[in-house]
Formats: structure tokens, C-alpha cells, sequence
């Protein structure tokens, strides 16, 4: 292993994060406290309590995968995007590295990115709820292995896409309506018996319940089922990204 | 002396059947400069991507330093250094840390004092917390420079390094390269400035049509295929040649002011001094007599348009 490459693309990558650090920072704790105010505040109060947990704090694991996923996908996707629309690509291709030893470099600095985020959203919510933590070690194991295998979805998204608006593509048109639709908001066992069916099919909701269970020890699916699926979901993302190296495809001609 | 880089049977044909590369065979020894001339779209650019790990090639194989470049891609691409043709940076990223990554992605330790030696030698140095995107073209090229060097190659490829930039980077760039070769790194250059070639190269190679049509000394290809013309000014021009002169491969120039004669180095006898005696005898008086020798650019032309002998 080259490690002295991946230290290297790690630092420049997370250079890019440091250089506008105020706007990373600021960001989430604004969007965080709106939705405090409108689903908290205002709608919360109506709403009082979803499976015995304050609305307040219910929302809190939903809203800070929210912003973890949508953050791992667009690090990640414009990390390796941009070295290919500005040309600089010539360089990864050229040197003594291998396909895990860049995505290493790429992924590891887009996760944590999205951990920092996270942990920012985390610290900004407990300003406005009493939060208590009834399985620390699992959620900060979701909370890697979330931010770690949308890093690599937002990888392959970034190999993919031909132009900025494909880059966008897939964020907004797929993974934030899966997210809204996840049970980021509410517990499954809140809609009609058909679509609860439905919503099953929505890999988010695994991740969402998860995490969930890890806060409020109180779940929509096993959570055994959650970890396998964050687990099956990281491994495609990695045989994607093996394919893709190995032929090639949109990056070497 | 073993080729520090081998290139045998190369081909690169892409998936609308186009060849780009047609069977290249090429052995460069260490320490030599081989400049590639050739016209656009001749194949340079795929040749060098190819060697350097950027585009996949179809068939053949390529070692450098014994290193087969796809098998022991890592060992192979350690001794490589490229400078690209196209002005390739992070807008954004400031000069030292561009370089310095550079460094890093071949896997080699932290060495700030040959950064700034490098940079220096750039006239980069005071630049080295600028953006790249506050800098002019020259020196973004300069930095360009300054990154293929920062990982210290063996090899190193300079595709088009000179196209639109002013004589001073020029001059720097034949300086930087006359001090590479000194210290021993072989040198492949792809170039339009037909002149480059000639004043640094060790050796010429011509590509055409994916096809190295030939790779050869540059002082021997100059000897070989040079033509020299022998300018023979009169005294009292002349409306037309005198019969006498008829059977010398003779041009009137200048209004009938001077005669031209073309001779081939190669002949065992050039026709000189046959040809001073019969202008005497036709009555002309000489006034001046001066030779000229082709260049490299004439016997590329000549090579690509296919008139070589």
C-alpha cells in the first residue's frame, strides 16, 4: 500500500473543506435550527410525543442522516468529479497507485466531511432537545458506516456523471426523496398498512431505524436487518467502484 | 547500455476502429534526449498517455527500468515524470501545496528543501503561497513543470512543454533540461519548435500516422538526409542559362542575379568543381559563393510528406 499517496489525497481533499470551513460550519447548524423551529417549535408542539419520544428529539436521528448522506454523496461525487472535468485526473492515473489506494484518499476525506457535519447537527440539536444516547457505540458505528458507504456511492456518482447537473442528478432526484420517504420525519408505523409494506423496499428506512434504535432503543425493522443492509450496501458500492477500476469505465480511454 | 525504456509492438485503436498507434517499436537508453516530432494528431500524445499509464493500450508492451508498465505498474511508474500538454491544475489549491501533493501521490517522503530548490529554479519561489488561478500561463506551465519533477523521475516526458510560452521559459526549460540530463534522467520531448529539437536533442524520432517512420541520431540524419545548396551570385546577371551550364542541375534566381546548385552530401562527388569550371568557361564572372545546409524542419517535412529517399 502506498500510504504516503492516500495521506496526500486525504489532505488536499479535506484542504478544499478547511478553505471554506465558516460555510461548512454555518450551514448545518442554520438548516439544523430552521427545522427545530418549524418541525420542533411550531408543527412539535402539536404533534407532542411518536412512540412514547418527544417529536423534538424524535427527529433528531432522521435529520442528521439526512444531512450526512446528502453531504457524503456531494463531497464525494465532486472530489473525483472535478480532477475530471478540470484535467488534473492525468496525474491519479499516472502515479504508483492503485484503485483502493485513491478511493481510500477520496472516500476517507468525504466521510469525514459528512462525520463533522453530523457531529455539528448533533451538537446544534441538543441545544434545542434533552437528548440521551441509549447505544453510544452503535450509533457512532452507523453514523461511520453511513457516512463511509455514501462516500463511495457519491464516488461512483462522481465517475459517472458527464456534466454538473448529472452530477446533481442523483442527490436530489433519488436520495433525498428516499430519505424524506425513510422515515426521517415519522415512524413507519404511522402510515396506512399498505404503504408501510411499500416503504420497505426503501433501503433509507434500515439506515434511518438503525440509527433511531441506537438513540431511543425503539426501532421500525430489527436492527440486526439494519446493520446487514448498511453492510450489503457498502459492499456493492465497493464492487462497483472494483469494476469500474478494473475496466476502466469513464476514466481511463 | 540496457534501454531504461522498451517499447515493443504498441498499437492503440479506440472503439470506433480508429489507430492511433499502429506497432510501435522504440528502445531509449538512460540519459539520452529523444525528441519526437511529428504532425497533430500523429500519435505523440497517445504514445506518451500510453507509456505513462493514462490511456490502456491494445496490444504490445512497454517496460521502463525493466518494469513492465500494466504488470508492475507501480515500479514502472515511479521512474516517470510528465509534464502534459494541456495546463492541468486545481484553480484554487496554492502553488507549494499543488507541488507538494504531487510529491506525495508517488509515494514520496516530505522533502521541503527540494520543493524550493525546484521552485527557485522555476522562479516560482515567490509565487509558492499564490493561487494557481492569480498566475499567468507562463507560469502555470512552470508549475506543471515543477510537479513532474517533485516525485524526482528517472524518466520524464515533456509533451508540447514549450507551445505559447515566451523566450524566457524557453530559455529556463532548455536550462532545466540541459541540468536533468547532466544528472542522468532520460528525457522525451514532443515538440512543434523544430529548432528545439535540434539544438537539444541526442536523437530525432518522427511519428506519423501512429507509425515511428524513424528514430535515429540527430547529427547522423542531418548528414544523411541534409541537402546542401551551393548560391553562386554573378557579377552581370544573365536572362538565361548558357548552354554550357545545361547538363548541372542548376536554378536561375534572383532575376538571372544568381545561380543555385543542390548537391547531396551523400554522393561521392558532389559536382563542385566540375560545375565552377563550366561556369568560368561560359564566361561568367563570380561575385560571391555561399553554401546553406536543410535543416531538421525541411527533412521533417520531407519525412511526413513522404518524399524521403
Amino acid at each position: 500500500m502506498n500510504w504516503t499517496a492516500v495521506a496526500s489525497i486525504y489532505r488536499f481533499e479535506m484542504a478544499r473543506f478547511f478553505r471554506t470551513l465558516t460555510q461548512s460550519f454555518l450551514s448545518p447548524v442554520m438548516s439544523t435550527s430552521l427545522y427545530f423551529v418549524v418541525f420542533g417549535a411550531a408543527i412539535g408542539s402539536r404533534i407532542d410525543q411518536v412512540e412514547g419520544i418527544d417529536y423534538g428529539a424524535f427527529i433528531v436521528p432522521g435529520l442528521i442522516m439526512l444531512s450526512v448522506m446528502t453531504q457524503a454523496i456531494s463531497n464525494a461525487s465532486f472530489g473525483i468529479y472535478f480532477p475530471k472535468f478540470i484535467g488534473t485526473i492525468y496525474e491519479l492515473l499516472s502515479a504508483p497507485i492503485n484503485f483502493l489506494e485513491i478511493v481510500l484518499g477520496y472516500v476517507g476525506a468525504a466521510a469525514t466531511k459528512a462525520l463533522f457535519i453530523g457531529v455539528v447537527i448533533l451538537a446544534t440539536a441538543s441545544l434545542f432537545v434533552d437528548l440521551t444516547i441509549a447505544h453510544p457505540f452503535a450509533m457512532v458505528l452507523f453514523l461511520l458506516l453511513t457516512c463511509l458507504s455514501f462516500a463511495l456511492l457519491g464516488f461512483i456518482i462522481g465517475i459517472w456523471a458527464g456534466n454538473f447537473e448529472q452530477l446533481q442528478l442523483v442527490p436530489l432526484m433519488i436520495v433525498t426523496p428516499l430519505v424524506f420517504l425513510g422515515g426521517s420525519f415519522y415512524s413507519i408505523s404511522m402510515l396506512p398498512p399498505i404503504w408501510q409494506k411499500i416503504t420497505l423496499f426503501n433501503p433509507v428506512v434500515y439506515l434511518i431505524s438503525g440509527f433511531r434504535w441506537a438513540f431511543f432503543d425503539t426501532a421500525d425493522v430489527p436492527v440486526g436487518l439494519s446493520l446487514l443492509a448498511i453492510g450489503g450496501f457498502t459492499t456493492l458500492c465497493l464492487a462497483v467502484i472494483w469494476w469500474i477500476f478494473k475496466t476502466g469505465w469513464r476514466i481511463r480511454s | 547500455m540496457p534501454a531504461i525504456l522498451s517499447i515493443r509492438d504498441l498499437r492503440k485503436s479506440y472503439a470506433n476502429a480508429f489507430e492511433a498507434l499502429k506497432g510501435v517499436n522504440l528502445d531509449i537508453e538512460e540519459g539520452e534526449i529523444l525528441a519526437l516530432l511529428g504532425p497533430n494528431g500523429a500519435g505523440k500524445t497517445t504514445l506518451i498517455s500510453t507509456v505513462c499509464g493514462i490511456i490502456t493500450p491494445t496490444s504490445g508492451t512497454v517496460t521502463v527500468g525493466g518494469h513492465d508498465i500494466i504488470e508492475d505498474f507501480r515500479a514502472a511508474r515511479s521512474l516517470i515524470g510528465l509534464v502534459p500538454q494541456e495546463i492541468n491544475l486545481e484553480p484554487f489549491e496554492t502553488v507549494w501545496n499543488t507541488v507538494r501533493f504531487s510529491r506525495g501521490l508517488f509515494g514520496k517522503s516530505r522533502n521541503d528543501a527540494l520543493l524550493e530548490d525546484i521552485l527557485r529554479k522555476l522562479s516560482l519561489w515567490d509565487k509558492r503561497n499564490n493561487k494557481i488561478m492569480e498566475l499567468s500561463g507562463g507560469m502555470k506551465r512552470r508549475v506543471l513543470i515543477a510537479k513532474a519533477l517533485s516525485h524526482e523521475p528517472r524518466v520524464l516526458f515533456l509533451d508540447e512543454p514549450t507551445a505559447g510560452v515566451d523566450v524566457e521559459l524557453r530559455k529556463d526549460m532548455w536550462n532545466i533540461v540541459a541540468e536533468l540530463k547532466a544528472s542522468g534522467v532520460t528525457i522525451i520531448l514532443t515538440t512543434h519548435y523544430i529548432e528545439e529539437a535540434e539544438s537539444i536533442a541526442d536523437r530525432v524520432g518522427v511519428i506519423a500516422d501512429g507509425q515511428l517512420l524513424l528514430v535515429e541520431q540527430k547529427d547522423q540524419l542531418m548528414t544523411r538526409m541534409g541537402k546542401k545548396q551551393l548560391e553562386v551570385q554573378l557579377t552581370t546577371p544573365v536572362a538565361v542559362l548558357p548552354d554550357a551550364l545545361a547538363h548541372h542541375d542548376l536554378q536561375l534566381v534572383n532575376g538571372g542575379d544568381a545561380l543555385i546548385y543542390t548537391y547531396d552530401t551523400r554522393g561521392e562527388r558532389t559536382g563542385i568543381t566540375a560545375l565552377l569550371n563550366d561556369v568560368a568557361q561560359a564566361g561568367l564572372v563570380l561575385a560571391d559563393v555561399q553554401t546553406r545546409q536543410s535543416s531538421l524542419e525541411d527533412i521533417f517535412v520531407d519525412l511526413v510528406s513522404g518524399d524521403a529517399s
